[in-house]
This record gives structure tokens, C-alpha cells and sequence, in this order.
């Protein structure tokens, strides 16, 4: 489904690598986790697989086909096959909940028949039936992030990619919007969600990936945020931006 | 559906700027009005000098008392030397050249002098001894004056053989150098224009990029993204490119028709329908400056 090849990605005028020779394999179906510190490389991931950035070097795959080989005239219909939500939402403020989602499918060129269809089935099932005509502003926060997630899925794509999508919410609205990923994930939807909600990775024990510095320290099935497996101590592998305080736990044996 | 979209879209942005766009309008209105403005004169150039050169003639003036050049010595022409020189026009080697001619003698050319200097002072000082006596040439092909100036100016008692359109070059000249002004104004001021459009675009696109962003996001075709751009670019040259071509029609209708051709009866101006010419050229650049600088100014925005 999305597949990294020693994948490397430097910023322009950085020194230090974003991303450094990552290699990693997502399953369909899959409910995976990125966890690590700000900076680790998490979001360069996510721009990675949503094509908004070249890798420096090494291949991606997504949905079988090789993104460095997507001409930029095809990217936007990629897209169509990625829903993406934020942890700042991105709705657009003057236009009602309906037109939000529905704006998606304007844009992409779906007939008025198939938006008056896919819209208010979207909103029931993530739960705003009825708040179709409200704006953004007149709703709580975990409602618009629902909203985010309901324009994320109305086109039904294979693969759903969330930066933070708790990062503003309190614990309890943050769980109603993990029911509601995780539902998401039960219908064959990929989710791939970047998080530094321990409570959240720790409660769903789905598949975990932690990123330190750009390299994937730890990729453990049914892992919470902080690993309980006993760490193998390998002196020899240095993870060069380990921040002070932080002690990585490569445990490449987990696999 | 997708249409009713993009149209909204350009509602839109052309309500949010509404000041760049009346911007974007007075620049290509002032810039073509310019275009079209140097248009009609080089037409009008051009019907002037065909009309204007078919009526020059050459003059082949003969010596006086008091001329020192050419052949002249201070002695006037003798008959023998015009009759002369009236058998060289008649000859078998210049008469195909020459459609008429006719001889002007001290008389005539005093009296067309009295004519047009009239009033002036000048014409009192004048007599009929001071005037040229003159062969007054029209040719076959005005173009070819340099044949009869080598054939004649050599032959004793002329002193010298003119073309009027050397004359008629020097106001030419500075017709066309008018001319060549307004266009230079136009293609400065059409820069300006290109300029302004594709920073009006910019505008409109960072007041919009959100929604830009989320169009990119969920996948919106580039060509969907940049035509509500692009057409309103096009839009708003569109309207300053009707404002230009009502001026340059109103110019020739008001001015050239109106003032112009009324003052100067004998001279023929450019018309409507040359003006009606006109406007599809100033509103087809007008359409495609704005549609090319749009796209460039939008292509940023597309970049991935």
C-alpha cells in the first residue's frame, strides 16, 4: 500500500537530514502510528506519500505506483486516492459544514446528484447528522475535526493520512475521534496517523512506528507510545540527533 | 455544474480586488487606446503618402538674373535652352516615364505666389522678375524623380530639378516619429499592464489560498484551479480593452471625422471603418495579454 525505500530527504539549506534512509511497508488495512519528538520526521513523511515533496534519494510506492516517476500533471488525481486531515482542521471558514464537504467533490468534478448522495451519508456517519448548514465557527472543536474527517473520506480513499488529528482536542472529544479513525479502519480504509498522544497509542495497541532524528528506531505491532519490550542494547548503532534527555530504543529484533 | 463553479470562483475573486481590477481596467483601457491610437496613424500615414505621392510632381526650375547654382551663371534661361530641355522630356529615352507636364512661366508662378503667401508681407516685396520659370513634371511612377533629376540637371539653364516629396518626406518623417512614440508608450504601458494583471492574480490567489490548499489537498486538476484565475485576468482586460476600442472609435467618429476632415476638406482621414478594424486586434491582445499573465502569475501556485 505505501512503501518507503531507503527513503532520505534533506531541506534545502539544512545539513541534517529530515529523513534519513527510511525504509518502511504499510499493509492495506493497516492502523499504523508515528510517534517521536517535533522534528523527528513524522509530517516529512506524511508530505512524502502525499507527493507535496521529492525525496533527496530512495523510492516511494503508493497504491503501486512510484511517486517519483507521477508526472506533476497526474498528482492531482493521485490525490483523489488520499484523504488528509490536520491537527488545525482546514475548513473553510465561509462556507457551511455541507459545503465543505462538498467542495471536495465539486472540485474533482463530481455531478450535484452524487454530492447531495455522498454528503449527508458522510455527515451521519461521522456523526454531525443535521449539522449540515452550521459554519465552522459554530461548532466545537472535536466537531470540526469530525468535519475534517468527513471531507477526508467522502471521495472513499484507499488510504487516510492524519497529522495530529488530536493534537487541539481534550482527552475525551480525542477518543471519540479515534472511534471514529478506527471505524474508518474497520471499513478497509489505511490510516497513518503522526501523534504524541501517549494515551491514545497506549489505549489502541495498533501497529507503532518511532521515528528519532529521520530513522525508524522502533516499528512494533500492537505497541504503546513508550515500548514495553526490553530494549536491545546495540552500542554500535548511533542515532546522531538524539536530544538530550531523550534515550532511543533501537530494537531492530522487534520486527 | 463545474461551470456554474468556476464562474462562481470568478465572481468571487474579481468582488474581493474589486480596486486592483478597476486598476487592471484603466491600464489596458489607457495602454490599448495607445495601440490602437498608433494603428490608425500609421493607416492614416499610409492613405496620406499613396494620395499625397501620386499628386508630387518634379519641378525642373530654370536659371535666373541672380542664380549662382547649376549650370546657371547669372543669365537667365534662354527660350533656346527651355526648348531644349522640353525636347529631352519629349524624347524616345524619358517620355514613358512621364504621364504630363506643362511649362510655368515668370507670370504663373507670380501669381500662385500672390496666391498662397497672400497677406503675407512677403508678397509685396515680391515681382515677377524674381520667380522661376519652371517645368512642372508629372511622372508615371512617383518613385522614379531620380531619372529626370540625371537626364536634366546637367543641361545649360537649369538649375535645378526638385521633387516635391522630399518635401512631403520631411512632414512624413515626422508623422511617423509621432507614430513611432505611441507605440513605444503603448508597449511600455502594455508591460505595466502585463505586470499589474499577473500581481492582481497573485493577489487574488493569496486571498484564496485556502481554498487553493485544500483544492491541492483533495485533488483538484491545475486547469481547474488556474481557469477562474485566468478567466478573471481576461475578464478585467477584456472590459479596459471595450473602453479602448469605444475611445478610438469615438477619437476617429468625434475628432478626425468630426473636427479634422471638416478643417482640411482636401485631405482624406481614416474612417469608421478603419476604427472598426482595430478593435478586434485591441480586444484579442487585450484577451491574451491578460490570459498569459494570469497563467504565468498563477503557475506558482501550482507548482508541487
Amino acid at each position: 500500500m505505501i512503501r518507503f525505500d531507503e527513503v532520505t530527504k534533506v531541506y534545502r539549506g539544512t545539513a541534517k537530514p529530515a529523513l534519513n534512509s527510511v525504509s518502511l511497508e504499510v499493509l492495506s488495512g493497516e492502523f499504523v502510528f508515528m510517534v517521536g519528538a517535533s522534528g523527528s520526521g513524522k509530517s516529512s513523511m506524511l508530505r512524502l506519500v502525499l507527493k507535496e515533496d521529492r525525496p533527496t534519494s530512495g523510492s516511494i510506492h503508493v497504491l503501486g505506483q512510484d511517486l517519483n516517476r507521477i508526472s506533476s500533471r497526474k498528482v492531482p488525481y493521485f490525490r483523489r486516492n488520499l484523504g488528509v486531515v490536520f491537527q488545525d482542521f482546514r475548513l473553510l471558514p465561509n462556507k457551511t459544514v455541507f459545503d465543505n464537504v462538498a467542495f471536495t467533490l465539486q472540485v474533482i468534478g463530481k455531478s450535484k446528484g452524487f454530492i447531495h448522495e455522498a454528503v449527508p451519508d458522510v455527515l451521519a456517519m461521522v456523526g454531525l447528522d443535521g449539522k449540515g448548514e452550521r459554519f465552522p465557527h459554530e461548532l466545537s472543536g472535536g466537531e470540526q475535526q469530525r468535519v475534517a474527517i468527513a471531507r477526508a473520506v467522502v471521495n472513499k480513499p484507499a488510504i487516510l493520512l492524519a497529522d495530529e488529528p488530536t493534537g487541539n482536542l481534550d482527552p475525551t472529544t480525542s477518543m471519540g475521534i479515534m472511534t471514529l479513525l478506527e471505524r474508518i479502519n474497520a471499513n478497509g480504509t489505511t490510516v497513518l496517523m503522526a501523534t504524541h498522544d501517549a494515551g491514545i497509542v497506549d489505549r489502541l495497541q495498533r501497529r507503532v512506528v518511532e521515528l528519532v532524528g529521520g530513522r525508524v528506531v522502533r516499528d512494533e505491532r500492537g505497541g504503546g507510545y513508550v515500548t514495553q519490550a526490553i530494549p536491545h542494547v546495540q552500542p554500535d548503532i548511533v542515532i546522531p540527533a538524539a536530544g538530550p534527555g531523550v534515550t532511543p530504543t533501537p530494537t531492530e529484533g522487534l520486527r | 455544474m463545474r461551470l456554474a463553479l468556476v464562474l462562481g470562483e470568478v465572481g468571487q475573486g474579481l468582488r474581493r480586488n474589486l480596486s486592483m481590477v478597476v486598476s487592471v481596467v484603466l491600464v489596458t483601457f489607457i495602454s490599448l487606446t495607445f495601440v490602437g491610437t498608433a494603428i490608425l496613424l500609421q493607416a492614416q500615414i499610409t492613405q496620406m503618402k499613396s494620395y499625397w505621392y501620386d499628386r508630387a510632381q518634379v519641378a525642373v526650375y530654370f536659371c535666373t538674373d541672380f542664380s549662382t547654382v547649376g549650370t546657371c551663371n547669372q543669365t537667365a534661361a534662354t527660350p533656346e535652352q527651355i526648348a531644349q530641355v522640353e525636347a529631352q522630356l519629349e524624347s524616345a529615352t524619358l517620355a514613358p516615364f512621364i504621364d504630363a507636364y506643362y511649362f510655368e512661366d515668370r507670370e504663373q508662378a507670380f501669381e500662385n505666389f500672390q496666391e498662397q503667401f497672400e497677406g503675407n508681407a512677403i508678397a509685396s516685396l515680391v515681382t515677377p522678375e524674381l520667380m522661376t520659370e519652371a517645368y512642372w513634371v508629372n511622372l508615371v511612377d512617383p518613385t522614379q524623380s531620380q531619372i529626370l533629376a540625371d537626364a536634366l540637371s546637367g543641361l545649360a539653364g537649369v538649375e535645378s530639378v526638385v521633387d516635391q516629396r522630399s518635401y512631403l518626406d520631411q512632414i512624413f518623417d515626422i508623422l511617423n516619429a509621432s507614430s513611432f512614440t505611441a507605440i513605444g508608450i503603448a508597449a511600455l504601458m502594455l508591460v505595466a499592464a502585463a505586470l499589474l494583471i499577473a500581481t492582481t492574480i497573485r493577489l487574488s490567489a493569496f486571498s484564496r489560498r485556502r481554498e487553493l490548499g485544500i483544492m491541492r489537498l483533495v485533488g483538484a486538476s491545475n486547469r481547474f484551479i488556474q481557469t477562474p484565475f485566468v478567466i478573471e485576468g481576461v475578464v478585467a482586460a477584456l472590459i479596459g480593452s471595450i473602453l479602448a476600442a469605444g475611445a478610438v472609435v469615438a477619437i476617429v467618429q468625434f475628432f478626425v471625422q468630426g473636427y479634422l476632415s471638416q478643417t482640411l476638406p482636401q485631405t482624406s482621414f481614416v474612417n469608421l471603418d478603419d476604427a472598426l478594424l482595430v478593435v478586434p486586434v485591441l480586444l484579442g491582445v487585450g484577451a491574451l495579454l491578460a490570459a498569459v499573465s494570469a497563467n504565468v502569475a498563477i503557475s506558482r501556485y501550482l507548482r508541487v
